[in-house]
C-alpha cells in the first residue's frame, strides 16, 4: 500500500547524509552527545524524547522512543505518563492561546 | 491456567530443527562466526569450567511465555536417576565450584532434596533457579527450609516488580504467589544483608526488546519492591530472551522475528565475548547429554564432535578448551551489554 511514511525508511535515514556527509557527521555525533548519561539519565531522556516525538507526532521517533525507553528500563506507566505530559502542554498550549482570542474579541467588541 | 506448550499444542516449533532453520532462514547483516571473527575470538572455546549447570527437566508447575526450554505442566521429561549418579559422580570428582540447578522447575524432581545435599557434603556452592510459585504448592511448602538448611542460593524469576507485566509473561495470579513467596524466603534470612542466604533476581523483558540497564534497574527494584511489598534481595539480573522455542514462536506471531533478531545483530558487543557463560559452564540434559549452554540444549546443539557427548563419558580435560557450537541465536548473549544466566557480562 502507497503511504508517505515507510517503517522500514527509520533504519535509512543516514541515507540524508549521502548530499551532506559533513553536516550528517557533526549531527551525528552531536545526537550521540545529547542522548548520553549527563545530569539526566538516559531513561529521562528516553522518556523526554519519546514526549517530543508525540509532540511532533513523528511515527519514526515514536517507534524508536518506545523501544528504547524500554530498553532504558522505563516502565509502560512511565512512557504513558510521558505521553500525558507531552498531550497536556499541547492541550495546553492551545487553550492558553484562548486569551489571545480573549484579547481580540474584547477588542472588537463594545 | 497454564499456557500450553509447544509440544502439547503439537506446534511445528516443538520440533528444535524446525527452530534452527527458522533462524537460519532470517536475512542478517552477518553471522554470529563472522561477529566473533571480527571480535578476535574465532573459534570460540570455553575456559577452565567453573559452573556445572543440570537441567533436572522439563516439569514445571507455570508456562511461560518466554520459556526457552518449553517447560510446562505437560512435560515428562526429567532426569533419569543414572545421569544424576553420572553427574554427582563428575561434580565431586572435579574441582568444579558451582552447580546450577535449572528446569523446567528444578524442585519437582523427586531426587532435588539428593543432589542439594550431595553437592553442599562435596562443599559445592549450590544455585537453585526457581520460578517461586513452586513454593506455595502443598507437597513444596517446606522447600524455602530446605533451601536455607543447606545454604543453597536462590536465583528467583520475576520479570516486573508491577503485577501486570509479571502475570502478562508468566500466567494469572502469578505475581500474587511470587510476592507471597519472596516474603517468606525474606522471613527465613534470604536477601537480608549479613544473613549469608543469597536471593537473587532474574528479569527478562516482557516483550521484543532488550533488557534495560542493570545496574540502574537493581535499584529502581530494590527500591519499588521494599516501598511497595517490605521486599529486599540481593543481586538482579537482567537477562535476553533467546530467540527459541516459546519466545520465538512469540515473535513469529507478534510479527517482531526479523526486527528483533537485527536489534541482537546490531546491539553485538565484542566486549561481551569474554564473560560469555559458554566458556565456563557444562550444562547435562535430563538424559545425560552435554551441551555448552542450557539455550543450545533446548535446540539440540550438543558439545562439538571432538568433545565428550554425554556425561557417562565427560572428562574435565577432553571438556576444556573444546571448540563451542554457535548459531544465529547465540547473539542473544553478545547484544548491549551482554547476557548470561548471572545477568550482565559487560560492567
Amino acid at each position: 500500500m502507497e503511504t508517505y511514511y515507510h517503517p522500514k525508511d527509520l533504519a535509512r535515514f543516514g541515507d540524508i547524509g549521502k548530499e551532506a556527509p559533513e553536516l550528517w557527521q557533526k549531527f551525528s555525533e552531536w545526537y550521540a552527545a545529547v542522548f548520553k548519561e549527563g545530569a539526566l539519565s538516559e531513561r529521562e531522556k528516553a522518556l523526554i524524547a519519546l514526549a517530543v516525538a508525540h509532540t511532533v507526532q513523528c511515527p519514526y521517533c515514536i517507534d524508536a522512543y518506545s523501544t528504547t525507553s524500554l530498553e532504558k528500563g522505563a516502565t509502560p506507566e512511565q512512557m504513558t505518563e510521558a505521553v500525558h505530559v507531552a498531550a497536556a502542554i499541547r492541550g495546553g498550549s492551545s487553550l492558553v492561546h484562548g486569551v489571545q482570542m480573549r484579547n481580540h474579541v474584547d477588542k472588537l467588541s463594545m | 491456567m497454564a499456557l500450553p506448550t509447544l509440544l502439547n499444542s503439537r506446534s511445528p516449533l516443538a520440533d528444535s530443527a524446525t527452530q534452527r532453520s527458522t533462524l537460519a532462514a532470517l536475512p542478517l547483516r552477518r553471522t554470529f562466526e563472522e561477529a566473533i571473527d571480527a571480535a578476535g575470538h574465532a573459534p570460540l572455546r570455553t575456559n577452565e569450567i567453573s559452573v556445572l549447570q543440570l537441567n533436572v527437566g522439563k516439569r514445571c508447575n507455570q508456562a511461560c511465555r518466554h520459556c526457552h526450554v518449553d517447560a510446562g505442566p505437560d512435560r515428562t521429561e526429567v532426569m533419569r536417576d543414572d545421569v544424576i549418579e553420572a553427574a554427582l559422580r563428575f561434580l565431586e570428582t572435579s574441582e568444579i565450584p558451582t552447580i546450577d540447578i535449572t528446569g523446567g522447575a528444578p524442585e519437582l524432581h523427586p531426587r532435588f532434596p539428593e543432589i542439594v545435599i550431595r553437592a553442599r557434603a562435596a562443599g559445592r556452592h549450590v544455585m537453585d533457579r526457581c520460578n517461586l510459585t513452586i513454593t506455595r504448592l502443598p507437597n513444596y511448602a517446606d522447600l524455602p527450609e530446605f533451601l536455607a538448611e543447606n545454604q543453597v542460593e536462590v536465583v528467583a524469576s520475576l520479570p516486573s516488580f508491577a503485577a501486570r507485566q509479571t502475570d502478562a509473561q508468566r500466567g494469572a495470579g502469578v505475581f500474587d504467589d511470587s510476592i507471597a513467596a519472596l516474603r517468606r524466603f525474606n522471613a527465613l534470612g534470604y536477601g537480608v544483608d549479613g544473613s549469608g542466604r543469597t536471593l537473587n533476581l532474574v528479569t527478562n523483558p516482557v516483550g521484543a526488546f532488550l533488557p534495560g540497564p542493570q545496574h540502574a534497574l537493581e535499584a529502581d527494584w530494590k527500591r519499588e519492591l521494599f516501598r511497595r511489598y517490605g521486599i529486599v534481595f540481593n543481586r538482579l539480573y537482567t537477562i535476553t530472551n533467546m530467540p527459541i522455542s516459546r519466545y520465538l514462536e512469540f515473535l513469529i506471531a507478534s510479527g517482531n522475528l526479523q526486527a528483533y533478531m537485527d536489534r541482537l545483530v546490531t546491539a553485538f558487543n565484542p566486549a561481551a565475548v569474554e564473560g560469555l557463560m559458554c566458556r565456563y559452564t557444562l550444562s547435562v540434559g535430563w538424559d545425560g547429554r552435554l551441551y555448552d549452554c542450557d539455550f543450545n540444549q533446548m535446540i539440540d546443539l550438543t558439545t562439538s564432535v571432538d568433545a565428550p557427548q554425554t556425561i557417562f563419558d565427560a572428562d574435565v580435560n577432553a571438556l576444556t578448551g573444546r571448540r563451542i557450537v554457535i548459531g544465529p541465536h547465540c547473539f542473544g548473549c553478545t547484544a548491549g551489554s551482554g547476557s548470561s544466566c548471572g545477568g550482565v557480562t559487560v560492567a
